[in-house]
């Protein structure tokens, strides 16, 4: 079956590029929602026999990263009527070429990790930390609330990726990191949005600077 | 009895949710608080000869570690609770429903976290912790502590991610080294030294900075001198000492399973490294720092660095990292609360607007002043006793280089925050348009007196059932050094 997980893998590091590279936040919400999606068929192609476990795993991953929490985003951004990041910290040219370079390093690193026997030839290793990575750019240098929420997004995407590996021995840790999203759904629903788009009239942590040296 | 320790706090958290009366609802805290410190002394202090405290099937269990941390986060807590009533009647204006709830759960996931020994279980606990209390920095509905909530949130659960990502790479350890995939405690430690060193290092790392940021170790630190700064100071309190504490019981646990690995070198240097580093930025913010709530922060991150840096240096300094952490957290009660009142007095918690506190406020004024001498580890309080513990094991072991540096960044330290807390404390009262109100009370004033008075009897004499607690844990973390 990992025949069919590659191909998977690489669209996912594709997207990875596409959300660092667009300033419409539409366009961000969709990348990484597809994303969400691709992901979560992932267990169906690293893992034969599944069970009713995974099985639920895969509906409620897809219906999480792929629905209901762009879903959310859609409706925040919305409401605080904003369409693009514009001046970001770092331009979308330098965070595309940033992006690449890591997922370079991601490949020499995880080369460098000795995989189990069963897992030799999965490219899972180096696109989950090239994904953990690019979310990581996305949230230090964009200057949107919404646009560090889809970093944070990436990131619990990439380490859903390597959880896949340890599926099949701990189900339960894996399961657990479905947790991640309940920070994202503090964040995106939570009062903390609503409030930052009253009292800054656009949701935007560039007015969030009192608070420094 | 670990399910009790854990639900109690939780069913006073759903009472207090349910209570209508915004003045009454506040004394359930010290009530509360009191049932649970009874009930943490009871599972510290069994007879020995009985089976340890424990539950689902090993996934929780109170070992030597826990002990230190369990019994010091409930007094910590109580001692709290008893400031909250006093401080919340005078914040009558604010409800304080979500407030109290929120201070039960999060005294219920620290208890988790100080009884967890799966480390998925205790990740999941740490997540909780961080969840339930953003609400309380967010106490004062204000522009300044939205985004200091903003801050504390996404940093900490990006910290929180690299922490689960790290316990993936240590359940791959043992999946690699064929062995059966667990995360268990016990189990890990046996199995640990056939783990793949490769992914252990990359692991330590990973949860080292994921739990740090959690702690407010250099670099990851930046959350929090915002939400110490904005939040009042009884949940400064409860984050300085409580919080931190849950996640160095996290990191040490870490530590435990890379040192039964034979990678405790690695481990150590990377602690001495990192402890140092926070030490010297936490001596470069307090420098001239005019806001005495964010210095507060800053002594935080220093105190962080010590810890760490004590648990690097080894041998001795690791019952003196665990001595430091109760003096610490202590004498932060001492310093967040009497600086909650400062604030309070003035209005303000700039030196420039805020001097003379010793005659406006005496009593808040005084146990600032004392306070600060106490955490900069003057004689006779208990930080000195601590810090001189960990000084005298770096020498006694050869590590002069960093034992040298630890003393002179405590200097620079001394200096720096010297300076703003003599602001504050000395000088004339400035002419207020409009005169706060408060005045020091028994309410508002006790509970720091108390906090102040363990810092002093931690100095001068440890109690015997403390000293063997510690002595155990200590012995706990140096197994077969």
């Amino acid at each position: 079956m990992s025949q069919f997980l590659d191909p998977f893998l690489i669209a996912a590091l594709a997207l990875n590029f596409v959300a660092l590279g667009v300033s419409r936040i539409r366009g961000v919400i969709s990348a990484v929602a597809l994303q969400g999606v691709l992901l979560g068929f992932l267990p169906l192609f690293v893992h034969t026999d599944i069970g009713l476990r995974g099985v639920l795993l895969i509906i409620v991953t897809i219906g999480l990263k792929g629905f209901v929490i762009p879903g959310f985003l859609v409706h925040a951004m919305r409401e605080a009527e904003i369409q693009h990041e514009v001046n970001p910290i770092l331009s979308y040219m330098s965070s595309l070429l940033l992006g690449a370079v890591g997922t370079g390093l991601a490949i020499v690193f995880s080369s460098t990790l000795p995989l189990a026997e069963q897992h030799a030839d999965l490219l899972l290793v180096p696109a989950s930390l090239a994904t953990v990575w690019s979310g990581f750019l996305m949230l230090t240098t964009r200057r949107k609330a919404i646009m560090q929420v889809l970093g944070y997004l990436l990131l619990e995407n990439g380490i859903f990726l390597f959880g896949l590996l340890l599926l099949e021995a701990m189900p339960f840790l894996v399961e657990v990191g479905v947790l991640l999203d309940l920070f994202t759904g503090v964040f995106v629903m939570g009062i903390i949005i609503h409030h930052i788009s009253r009292e800054f009239a656009s949701i935007s942590t560039e007015h969030l600077t009192e608070l420094k040296e | 009895m670990a399910y009790l320790l854990i639900l109690f706090p939780l069913a006073m958290a759903a009472v207090t949710f349910a209570l209508p009366s915004n003045r009454w609802r506040p004394w359930l805290l010290p009530a509360g608080a009191l049932v649970q410190l009874i009930l943490t002394l009871v599972a510290v202090f069994q007879p020995t000869g009985q089976p340890p405290v424990s539950g689902l099937d090993n996934w929780l269990l109170l070992d030597a570690l826990g002990k230190v941390i369990l019994s010091f986060l409930s007094v910590l807590f109580f001692l709290c609770s008893l400031y909250a009533p006093g401080y919340l009647a005078l914040r009558v204006d604010r409800p304080n429903r979500v407030f109290c709830a929120n201070l039960f759960v999060t005294l219920s996931m620290m208890t988790l976290v100080a009884l967890s020994h799966h480390l998925g279980l205790m990740w999941v606990a740490m997540e909780a912790t961080t969840l339930v209390s953003a609400p309380s920095i967010y106490f004062n509905q204000n522009a300044r502590s939205i985004e200091a909530t903003w801050k504390y949130l996404l940093i900490c659960s990006v910290g929180i991610a690299l922490a689960l990502l790290g316990s993936f790479f240590l359940a791959y350890a043992s999946l690699k080294s064929g062995l059966e995939s667990t995360l268990l405690f016990d189990p890990l430690i046996e199995a640990a030294p056939r783990l793949s060193p490769q992914w252990l290092h990359a692991a330590f790392v990973l949860l080292f900075v994921g739990y740090g940021t959690k702690m407010g170790l250099a670099p990851m630190h930046t959350w929090k001198p915002d939400a110490y700064g904005e939040a009042p100071g009884i949940v400064g309190t409860i984050l300085a000492g409580g919080l931190t504490s849950c996640a160095f019981l996290a990191i040490l646990r870490v530590y435990q399973i890379c040192r039964a690995g034979a990678e405790a070198e690695f481990a150590r240097e990377i602690m001495i490294f990192i402890g140092l580093l926070s030490m010297a930025v936490a001596a470069v913010f307090m420098a001239r720092q005019k806001d005495f709530k964010r210095m507060l922060a800053y002594s935080s991150v220093e105190h962080m660095g010590i810890l760490v840096l004590g648990i690097g240096i080894g041998g001795l300094a690791v019952y003196g990292a665990l001595l430091h952490l109760i003096n610490n957290g202590l004498t932060k009660g001492v310093l967040f609360l009497s600086a909650g009142n400062i604030h309070r007095a003035y209005g303000s918690k700039l030196t420039d607007d805020v001097s003379g506190a010793i005659r406006r406020v005496p009593l808040s004024g005084a146990l600032f002043l004392a306070g600060f001498l106490a955490i900069t580890g003057s004689p006779p309080f208990g930080p000195f006793v601590s810090e001189f513990t960990i000084v005298n094991a770096a020498v006694g072991s050869g590590q002069f280089v960093a034992g040298g540096l630890f003393l002179l960044l405590l200097a620079v330290v001394f200096i720096g925050m010297g300076a703003t807390v003599l602001a504050v404390v000395q000088g004339n009262v400035p002419e207020q348009k409009q005169p706060a109100a408060f005045h020091d009370s028994v309410a508002t004033g006790a509970p720091i007196l108390l906090f102040m008075g363990l810092v002093l009897l931690l100095g001068v004499y440890i109690p015997a059932p403390l000293e063997t607690l510690l002595r155990d844990a200590a012995g706990f973390l140096e197994v077969g050094r």
